[in-house]
């Protein structure tokens, strides 16, 4: 009797215990909730206020101060440009520094400097890089507020993520690969290029896109650099122009990108510009996330494809 | 023969070798971006900054409670800005950390694996999302909502900047803890199993502790994240310097200071040009606090198991 008392006592601990899991499962859900919410509520916003404007004359007109006749073609003709500088100055000095930390690099106190550098330099605040550039770029180095600063200072800002994705896909690779390789004669340099590179590419590509995502938004380092908020021409195209402008006479253009058209709508106090930054941002917004998401997928293809 | 005959072969070997050491040592080079990236950093954040104090002294920048380096009356004291950051940032902090922590949990000790490996890459989405979006969202939907429940708040304030920045930080706190969740080894929750431990208390009694300092360091590493963080204030927050400790007050942040002067059109050499690095410096120095400390006890968690 008493025995049977104790088993229902326990039993019933046991059920009260394991009610908590349930609220907890219920409670982790609620809290991604949130983020999907947000998430939801962000877009749909953005979606509601802006898609009205979203036209091809949104994508053709220069800014205007008449919120229904200004558009987004200086600023995402000067996004695009600038990515362009970014990608070239990201992309070798990431994959390069990153081939060097993994397959170069001596053991010694150099090697340790450049990787605490490099992790350190990940969470320095995105605003100081524009501090950097306008000090170094922009008047030691005299390059202006051109595109050419822009495109490196985003450049140096996306680095430390190229050069670890370049690291963690290098480092998949086995090494019985690289004593293959040396087995028959190669160099390093041969077998990094022949096959370390090759191989790791839909992993460095993947960090690459998510680099160019990030820099694609970015905001703060590009206003400090002293871009200009209101642009009503486009840089010059190679080779037009009287006097006809050189193949990279673009890159010393002013300009000004997506993120800072869309920070100066937002600032504006009529209610039609908020419009515009809605529609602004939601051109931005799946930009960025496209990119996101075709990275993600590499990734997912990667992980479930190759088997060494 | 000649004296100083090289055999072809030996020849070909010592190009080949060249070539191999000429190319080790561009990448170098390309490694070393990165540390002349820091050194470029530091040396462009205190020349300025030196500039500046030899006209304001350290005591006045670091006592004086009014910021006001652009009127005919300039103040150059930098608790304003800073109380402007730290506010939005603990709010920032309030929403982020509870919310990563538990997301972190959930998905580390409970989320069957299909919820997993949908919300991992959404939540990677949603820290993908440019900063300035956040901002519009706060300015334009967080703060008129908040306005229902509290009619008297401004329309700029550090409450819905906070909030926003908040959850922006999520994913980031949220994957960190996840990762220290990992690597606790299985066999410290099979073993709480074995005591007949429900699923609930192993994940809050034995694996959170075990994790504790790299989700601490998620913690610190979120705290520098909202500290550096630009666009949602600039936007949300407004761009009034004030010493306010109430986060329902509009106030500029360190960060939102720098935006205001960028945007207009102060000549090099100035002393308001000169304020931006010394505010750079300070934020510089806070957030590579918070980086160190973050790495510090990341380092220990990965060095427990």
């Amino acid at each position: 009797m008493n025995e049977a008392a104790k088993v229902r006592e326990i039993r019933a601990l046991i059920k009260a215990h394991k009610r908590w899991d349930l609220v907890f499962a219920i409670v982790g859900l609620l809290a991604l909730m949130v983020g999907v919410l947000t998430f939801a509520a962000l877009f749909g916003q953005m979606a509601i206020e802006g898609a009205p404007r979203l036209s091809w004359d949104f994508f053709s007109q220069f800014p205007s101060r008449k919120p229904d006749q200004a558009g987004i073609l200086s600023a995402w003709v000067g996004s695009t440009l600038v990515m362009i500088v970014t990608a070239a100055t990201a992309v070798p000095l990431g994959v390069g520094a990153g081939v060097y930390l993994e397959e170069y690099a001596p053991r010694n106190w150099m090697t340790d400097l450049i990787e605490i550098n490099v992790t350190n330099l990940a969470g320095v605040p995105s605003i100081v890089y524009g501090l950097l550039a306008l000090g170094l770029f922009v008047y030691q180095f005299g390059l202006g507020q051109s595109i050419l600063t822009a495109g490196l200072t985003l450049g140096l800002l996306i680095l430390p993520v190229v050069i670890v994705a370049t690291r963690e896909a290098i480092r998949a690779i086995p090494s019985a690969i690289r004593e293959a390789a040396y087995a028959l004669g190669a160099t390093k340099w041969q077998t990094t290029s022949d096959h370390i590179l090759p191989y790791s590419m839909a992993g460095i590509l993947t960090g690459v896109i998510i680099g160019m995502a990030r820099a694609i938004g970015e905001t703060a380092p590009v206003i400090t650099i002293g871009a200009l908020t209101f642009i009503a021409f486009l840089p010059a195209a190679p080779f037009t122009g009287d006097p006809p402008a050189g193949l990279f006479d673009w890159i010393m253009s002013p300009f000004t990108v997506m993120p800072i058209q869309m920070f100066n709508w937002t600032s504006r106090p009529e209610a039609a510009f908020h419009h515009n930054a809605a529609a602004a941002g939601l051109v931005l917004v799946v930009m960025t996330l496209s990119m996101n998401a075709l990275a993600i997928y590499i990734r997912y293809r990667l992980r479930k494809n190759i088997k060494w | 023969m000649p004296e100083n005959f090289v055999s072809d072969r030996l020849a070909r070997r010592q190009l080949r070798h060249g070539k191999e050491r000429a190319i080790e040592f561009i990448l170098f080079l390309a490694a070393f971006v990165s540390v002349a990236t820091t050194v470029g950093i530091v040396v462009i954040l205190l020349k300025e900054s030196f500039v500046f104090f030899q006209q304001v002294s350290l005591w006045d920048f670091l006592t004086d409670t009014q910021w006001t380096p652009l009127f005919a009356d300039a103040h150059y004291g930098i608790l304003p800005l800073l109380s402007g950051t730290l506010v939005s940032s603990f709010v920032a902090l309030l929403v982020a950390i509870p919310l990563g922590t538990i997301i972190a949990i959930y998905l580390s000790e409970f989320a069957p694996f299909t919820v997993r490996e949908v919300a991992k890459p959404f939540l990677e989405l949603l820290g993908g999302v440019p900063t300035i979006i956040y901002g519009y969202f706060a300015l334009l939907f967080v703060t008129p909502l908040l306005q229902m429940i509290y009619p008297d708040l401004p329309g700029f304030n550090l409450l819905s900047a906070g909030i926003v920045m908040g959850i922006m930080i999520i994913p980031y706190v949220s994957s960190l803890s996840e990762d220290a969740m990992r690597a606790v080894p299985m066999a410290l929750r099979e073993g709480s199993y074995a005591m007949g431990a429900t699923r609930f208390q192993t994940a809050i009694r034995v694996v959170t502790p075990a994790a504790f300092s790299g989700i601490a360091a998620a913690y610190i590493l979120g705290i520098s994240r909202a500290v550096g963080e630009t666009m949602i204030l600039a936007v949300a927050a407004g761009m009034q310097p004030k010493l306010t400790w109430n986060p329902l007050e509009p106030a500029a942040t360190i960060t939102a200071y720098i935006v205001q002067v960028a945007l207009g059109d102060l000549p090099h050499g100035s002393i308001g040009y000169q304020t931006i690095f010394a505010a750079g410096l300070t934020l510089a120095l806070v957030t590579l606090l918070f980086n160190v400390l973050g790495h510090m006890l990341r380092k220990r968690y990965r060095q427990a198991y």
